[in-house]
């Protein structure tokens, strides 16, 4: 039986859509955190003292699952010190001060690339991690072996409220999307690739079906505007209906997910040979006085960026990377934008305070609005009573925390919340479990 | 600048329908049968509608006080309790049996069982259960101010006369005040479904599941059509059977709901001591409310089969 994945209708705000990205050309300084990908955080090579360029290696990838780190502007690194991430975690960050110049580090030349081989190599070095928001590093993805990739989904969805920074990439960047596919095509032997876009993005869907009228392998998926479409089990689903068994990932079934930004990037570095250093992200937000897209250097301060997108109307009361459904809240404006951040958005008093929540009325708009049937009420209601069996009986592991159950909740429950530590308490009894099976 | 930012887990925004908008349209939808309950019945039905929607209210927010708890009035849900339980009712009830039956309802039924969202049953069903039983308050029906007082529809079903179906539809015939009046429930059930405030399944397949095992009984088309037009079905299976807390939350779990509540309901208008058996139907479907939740599965997304 054919699973018809739900989803809620919430409001775009897509304020920006349509404008060109503007470059910020200065900027004083940089905080360049070891850790803006998933995996071991990178090891940084330079000390306080050195002088670097655009593009000089400041941080060496650490084991597989990790990915490189370069200087985003010319000038001096002021200092390394370890510092707490917006995901908790106290990694090293690299300070560099601007010297003015902007100075490109001479070495960066487009990569030598013959071999499947070659090319995963170079995308390993070139420090690109999944740019949509989850940060996977790139070459990892690829590395997989050739006659188990079945298609090349692109997820150009862009499903969050806000950011239009995706779609941008797709009207403006087609061609280095193009260049990064055919050379995907030619080395890791890939078929097929789908390119999956919301509806409502009409210029990027045009864009995307000139890109494809030249490729015939490339086919442009128009999905509806249903948040969340870009998940990548719903994009997945949506495009291939290929279902992806709870726990696995996309590879398991054949299908390779990559973020249209970070192939454009790829296509552009393939070129260049310049490593990721900056990224275009939406600046936005009801606190935000000119909403814009502004091409950041990485580890540029979120204050920075937002004083160049002519500063705060209103007094920010809540900051957050990436969209309003999924993103991240900060502590403060000190926080830089990683490799990973497609958004940044200020709310004022009024959209900072969420209502106040209440009893939960048993309705069922968490469970009927879930794109994956899980009940987050019951898992609700087992966190409160550590029963780790009825958590699982709901589906806690297949969450994917959208967050459209606490969207929709009319008691303003904080379901996804509850969700995640659901998860934690689940993962943690299941490797007790394990110990204690290997014990005997 | 001010380093005090608002921190919480994403979603960042939330949508604006609260449970007080759900209250909200509940009672908007029961507005057609709360005012045809007055033409049909006349001032008797709004004495009681006011007594029972005031004694909801103020009883629910004096436990609050005793308990010195935080008020939830705001919530419009002890509203929604009173009128129901007033629609239930048949003209006739003194208003201070109705007033002890709505103080019963909140109370005991939802108060003592921790509020809004974690009573057992639902509060006006069992408050009109209560009264049944207390005071045999349904005994005699109250007829509408302009028919022939003869006997409620279902007694004459049961005596092998069908009342016309024309006025089983527009509600011109003996019973509790908010029951009768097809027309105006049914409007009321579309605008739930339009504002996505219930789902089609509890009513129409508890309705459905009454016409049928009444027309295998019957044998007759329009006996059959006059039984699901008559007694408190449509008011129970559209509002009191539809009630989040004490019905189940899937489709399938809807379904189990629905075709329980018809086959006790006939089988107590047949082969019971009372004429109706909607209430007694829905309290003990609302019993076995957490089985069917737990029996009905739940297909996750990639999970196993």
């Amino acid at each position: 039986m054919a699973f018809s994945l739900h989803g809620i209708h919430i409001p775009h705000r897509k304020n920006t859509a349509d404008t060109p990205a503007i470059t910020m050309e200065k900027v004083a300084k940089v905080i360049i955190p070891m850790g803006m990908h998933i995996g071991a955080p990178a090891v940084p090579v330079v000390k306080v003292g050195d002088a670097v360029k655009k593009g000089t290696l400041i941080a060496e990838q650490n084991g597989f699952v990790s990915s490189p780190v370069y200087a985003s502007i010319s000038g001096t690194v002021k200092e390394i010190s370890d510092k707490l991430q917006s995901d908790g975690r106290k990694v090293p960050a690299i300070v560099i001060e601007a010297d003015g110049e902007n100075l490109v580090e001479e070495s960066v030349a487009p990569p030598t690339v013959n071999s499947r081989e070659e090319l995963i190599e170079a995308i390993k070095k070139s420090g690109i991690v999944g740019l949509g928001g989850a940060g996977f590093p790139t070459f990892v993805k690829l590395s997989a072996e050739p006659e188990k990739i079945e298609e090349l989904i692109v997820n150009g969805a862009e499903c969050e409220p806000y950011i239009t920074s995706d779609s941008l990439t797709m009207t403006e960047r087609a061609e280095d999307m193009a260049y990064a596919i055919s050379v995907l095509q030619k080395y890791l032997g890939i078929k097929k690739v789908i390119i999956g876009i919301e509806s409502n993005k009409k210029r990027a869907i045009a864009s995307m079906k000139k890109l494809a009228a030249n490729n015939s392998a490339v086919k442009v998926a128009t999905l509806p505007a249903v948040y969340p479409q870009g998940g990548e089990k719903v994009l997945v689903y949506h495009t291939t209906g290929k279902v992806i068994p709870v726990g696995k990932l996309p590879l398991d079934v054949g299908s390779v997910v990559i973020n249209c930004t970070t192939l454009a990037v790829i296509g552009s570095y393939l070129k260049t040979g310049m490593p990721l250093i900056e990224k275009c992200i939406t600046v936005d937000g009801s606190a935000v006085n000119e909403p814009k897209n502004v091409i950041v250097p990485i580890g540029a301060s979120m204050a920075d960026v937002f004083e160049f997108a002519g500063g705060f109307k209103e007094e920010p009361k809540k900051v957050i990377y990436g969209g309003p459904m999924m993103g991240i809240s900060v502590t403060d404006l000190d926080a830089p934008i990683l490799k990973n951040t497609n958004a940044i958005l200020a709310f004022n008093e009024k959209d900072a305070t969420l209502p106040k929540e209440t009893s939960c009325i048993r309705c069922g708009a968490c469970y009927n609005n879930c794109p994956f049937g899980i009940s987050p009420v019951a898992i609700e209601k087992a966190y409160k009573t550590a029963d780790t069996v009825a958590m699982d009986e709901a589906g806690a592991e297949a969450c994917m925390e959208c967050g459209c159950c606490s969207y929709v909740c009319p008691a303003h429950r904080p379901l996804v919340q509850t969700n995640k530590l659901a998860k934690a308490m689940l993962k943690e009894a299941r490797s007790k479990e394990k110990a204690k099976e290997d014990e005997k | 600048m001010d380093s005090k930012l608002h921190i919480s887990v994403s979603p960042h925004i939330r949508s604006k329908k609260s449970t007080k908008d759900i209250m909200l349209d509940v009672i908007i939808a029961l507005i057609p049968a709360t005012v045809a309950a007055v033409i049909l019945f006349g001032l008797p039905a709004l004495w009681l509608v006011i007594a029972c929607v005031a004694s909801a209210v103020l009883g629910e927010a004096l436990f609050y006080k005793v308990l010195k708890k935080e008020l939830p009035i705001g919530d419009l849900s002890a509203v929604v309790t009173g009128l129901l339980l007033a629609l239930n009712l048949s003209a006739n009830v003194p208003v201070w049996q109705a007033v002890i039956g709505s103080l019963f309802a909140i109370i005991i039924v939802k108060c003592f069982f921790g509020g809004i969202g974690c009573n057992v049953v639902n509060p006006a069903i069992t408050g009109r259960v209560f009264m049944l039983i207390a005071f045999g308050s349904m005994a005699q029906s109250a007829f509408p101010l302009d028919s022939v007082a003869t006997a409620t529809p279902l007694v004459e079903l049961a005596e092998g006369n069908t009342p016309a179906l024309l006025d089983l539809f527009i509600g011109n015939v003996g019973g509790c005040i908010g029951e009768t009046s097809a027309l105006a429930l049914l409007i009321g059930f579309v605008y739930l479904l339009v504002r996505k405030v219930i789902s089609w399944h509890i009513p129409t397949v508890y309705v459905a599941t009454v016409f049928l095992f009444t027309l295998a009984v019957k044998g007759d088309l329009t006996v059959a059509l006059a039984y699901i037009l008559s007694g408190g079905l449509l008011l129970g299976a559209i509002f009191m059977a539809t009630d989040y807390v004490t019905s189940p939350s899937t489709p399938w779990g809807k379904v189990i709901f629905g075709v329980g509540a018809g086959v006790i309901t006939v089988l107590i208008r047949f082969w019971g001591n009372y004429p109706e058996g909607v209430s007694f139907a829905i309290l003990l479907m609302n019993i076995l409310n957490p089985f069917i939740e737990k029996w009905t599965p739940r297909k996750v997304f990639g999970g196993q089969k």
